[in-house]
């Protein structure tokens, strides 16, 4: 076999090319910082995705990374129908909208972000206690609150209807650019506004069906009673004395609601206020939104505000979204910047302004933007929907049992099932014998 | 009488190379049919046998997908008031969808057999309308109907001074819609498989029995019906599985509500496997179709091959 020697004149080459190459300078190229795949809630109304899409791209140039964005629908369920998909592949995009309750779903599969989030409370304040509650487990945060996506599901009342027919000047109990003046706002007089609206034709529009707007609003009810089917330490109270309380108050109320109101879904509420049929729902500013488009005379009778207070205190139903990075993501590092990036006070202001004032930031400096003061008509109409005076305690329907029961107690609706039940004739210690063996069941490791 | 020539084999056992294993193996007729159908059996085994054994895998895990717990998710589920009252309801819902759509797609091929082969492709293709347009299409159509507040069939009974109906607010109400619905969307499937049998029938069975003196009914019950039996057996086992694992309409028109009182198997796991991230849970609950379709299956199958050896 012949031997091959190197010449002098090819070791020279040899060498001069390989130290040229070791002491090359780092060239910094179009995507030098690798690429990252988002995967973003698709929003429902026109036009705000753009705000996110303008944030991520002005990032991604300044950052050199090469980023793919999606705009998942949650019509039908498919962004949890992807994060399923992408939880069992451990494949998919590095970042994922996710909603409520999905962090501590996945939370073994989550980066912790706790150097993002200390930044961003250092920078836009603290975060309120419900997106403490889903966002983090034990001392892990699991996920960055999305402004895109979150929302309050306070009330909105028609000015003209409540003030004609429950006496109540909303407007004046809620003024825009003040404090809100509602100490009189309370369970009670909720319900004799609902049975004086009842008995005038234009019901409250409060469903009891099985989908979040309806459970959203009885967890706030129940909460506002002290009512917890679960306590904190997974104890199952079911069959105490605030439970007996809810369930009668709800029953109560129940019987000035329209009468398919067990059978209402997500777009029932909407569609109700919209028509002109009712004197109040509790949403988020979407149904305003449509109103705005669809029947301005009925649009310029709106006001969004808070809830109405219990014995327990006030509570108004609050679901964020969260921006989570998988763990499998191969660009860790360009996912947590991006993230910051996404949670700047001008970033988060251009998403509420696109959403004309449906996304909710969840910082404490952050509720008091100029979107919410100005969007009309009536002017003034979504000022107190960011909550920007405290006056309310933001919280999630089954809070305070552990996540991972409290999502099955919403997610199977349990609260809204044990009112419908309890409004169909059932015993009111059958109906909570019944939620009692469901929750048991949830217990199931 | 015809003349046989017969060679001498010994000549073509010179000229014939001998043929290798592999060609012969290649050359059956068996082997040629198993590589025709390779491509399906592929798509079958990725699409169907691989999620089959997936399923039965995610049953068995616990509720956070960490470890392995047997079969104590289908225990579980046996504990579950919801689980018995879905079970009845797919019953229900599928027994008795079958039978009307059987019922309606008899009668309805017979009335087109009647009508004059001219007329009758433009019926037949008016007749087929429901069943080939998409199910959710039709479905959210069918929930504009029945919508809680703005149904169009309480518009024309309050205009005609009855009360409302709560479509899909009241157990009962809400069951008979989703059937109304799923009949609507397959009896055209009956009709068209009874109206091919019917027209597979030979005329002069008929006209003998006309000689006879047979009237209508017997003509009925005697010819036509024993001669379309399998179709009839066929269709119904290939409704009740369609039916038993349907998902599209019930979740559409009432999401399984009110009060979990329309759930089927299909719907009551996406609930709890998709949205109430469950997924475990979720798998033990659609394999329990497995049995009671299998069940149903081999009955029906049975009486079939019974059938077909008498004959």
């Amino acid at each position: 076999m012949a031997k091959h020697y190197l010449t002098r004149r090819q070791l020279l080459a040899t060498t001069a090319a390989a130290s040229a190459f070791v002491a090359a300078p780092y060239v910094r190229h179009a995507h030098a910082a690798g690429s990252l795949s988002v995967g973003f809630w698709d929003h429902w109304v026109p036009g705000a995705n753009k705000a996110t899409e303008d944030v991520v791209r002005a990032w991604a140039e300044k950052e050199k990374v090469d980023v793919k964005m999606d705009f998942i629908t949650s019509q039908g369920n498919k962004n949890l129908l992807t994060i399923a998909a992408e939880a069992q592949a451990k494949s998919g995009h590095d970042i994922f909208a996710f909603p409520t309750w999905w962090p501590h779903q996945h939370a073994d599969q989550l980066e912790p972000v706790n150097d993002v989030m200390a930044e961003l409370i250092k920078q836009n304040g603290n975060v309120n206690g419900t997106v403490e509650y889903l966002g983090k487990a034990k001392d892990k945060w699991l996920a960055v609150p999305a402004t895109v996506g979150s929302q309050i599901k306070g009330p909105c009342s028609r000015i003209d209807l409540m003030k004609q027919h429950a006496g109540i000047d909303v407007q004046a109990m809620y003024p825009a650019g003040e404090p809100p003046k509602a100490e009189q706002w309370n369970m009670d007089t909720f319900l004799r506004a609902a049975e004086a609206c009842h008995k005038a034709g234009v019901p409250f529009g409060i469903g009891l069906g099985q989908t979040t707007d309806s459970v959203d609003t009885a967890g706030a009810i129940f909460q506002s009673f002290g009512a917890e089917l679960v306590d904190k330490n997974g104890k199952i109270t079911v069959k105490s004395d605030n439970v007996r309380k809810a369930m009668d108050y709800y029953k109560r109320l129940a019987s000035f609601l329209p009468a398919d109101a067990p059978a209402w879904d997500d777009a029932s509420n909407n569609k109700w206020l919209v028509s002109g049929r009712g004197a109040l729902i509790c949403n988020p500013p979407s149904a305003w939104a449509v109103a705005k488009r669809d029947a301005p005379q009925i649009a310029e009778q709106c006001w969004t505000h808070g809830m109405p207070a219990g014995p327990n205190g006030r509570y108004a139903p609050f679901l964020p979204y969260f921006w989570g990075i998988w763990s499998f993501s191969k660009n860790k590092s360009a996912a947590k910047s991006l993230l910051l990036a996404l949670s700047t006070h001008d970033a988060i202001a251009k998403m509420v302004a696109a959403s004309g004032g449906y996304d909710l930031p969840a910082y404490d400096k952050l509720t008091t933007l100029k979107t919410w003061a100005e969007e009309g008509p009536p002017k003034g109409t979504l000022y107190h929907y960011p909550n920007p005076h405290n006056h309310q305690t933001l919280s999630i329907a089954a809070a305070p049992a552990p996540p991972a029961i409290a999502f099955q107690i919403y997610s199977q609706a349990v609260m809204t099932k044990m009112v419908a039940r309890h409004l169909q004739g059932e015993p009111l210690e059958r109906t909570l014998a019944w939620a009692e063996s469901e929750v048991e069941g949830f217990m199931r490791g | 009488m015809s003349e046989i020539a017969v060679r001498d084999r010994s000549a073509f056992a010179v000229t014939v190379r001998p043929r290798s294993t592999w060609r012969q193996f290649f050359q059956q007729k068996s082997t040629v049919a198993f590589f025709f159908t390779l491509p399906l059996i592929l798509l079958i085994a990725v699409l169907v046998v691989y999620p089959a054994f997936y399923s039965i895998y995610l049953a068995m895990l616990s509720k956070r997908m960490d470890r392995f717990v047997g079969l104590a998710n289908f225990t579980f589920l046996f504990t579950r008031e919801t689980f018995w009252m879905v079970v009845k309801q797919s019953c229900i819902f599928a027994v008795t969808a079958v039978i009307f759509k059987a019922l309606i797609g008899f009668i309805v091929a017979h009335l087109v057999h009647t009508l004059p082969a001219e007329g009758q492709r433009k019926w037949r293709g008016m007749l087929l309308v429901p069943w080939v347009i998409p199910p959710a299409l039709s479905t959210l159509a069918w929930l504009w109907l029945f919508d809680p507040s703005y149904s169009a069939f309480n518009w024309i009974i309050v205009n005609l001074g009855g009360e409302p109906v709560p479509w899909t607010g009241d157990a009962l109400w809400a069951r008979f819609s989703v059937i109304l619905v799923n009949v609507w969307i397959g009896a055209p499937f009956f009709m068209i498989m009874y109206l091919a049998a019917l027209k597979s029938v030979p005329a002069e069975l008929y006209e003998v029995a006309a000689i006879d003196g047979a009237s209508w009914w017997q003509r009925l019950w005697y010819i036509t019906i024993p001669m379309m039996r399998n179709i009839i057996a066929i269709t119904t086992l290939f409704s009740l599985i369609v039916t038993f694992a349907n998902f599209d309409i019930v979740r559409i028109l009432t999401a399984g509500g009110p009060i979990d009182q329309t759930h089927v198997f299909a719907t009551w796991a996406f609930k709890l496997g998709i949205e109430g991230g469950d997924i475990p849970l979720g798998a033990a609950i659609s394999l329990f179709m497995v049995p009671i379709l299998t069940v149903a299956a081999v009955f029906i199958l049975r009486d079939i091959n019974k059938r077909g050896e008498r004959m």
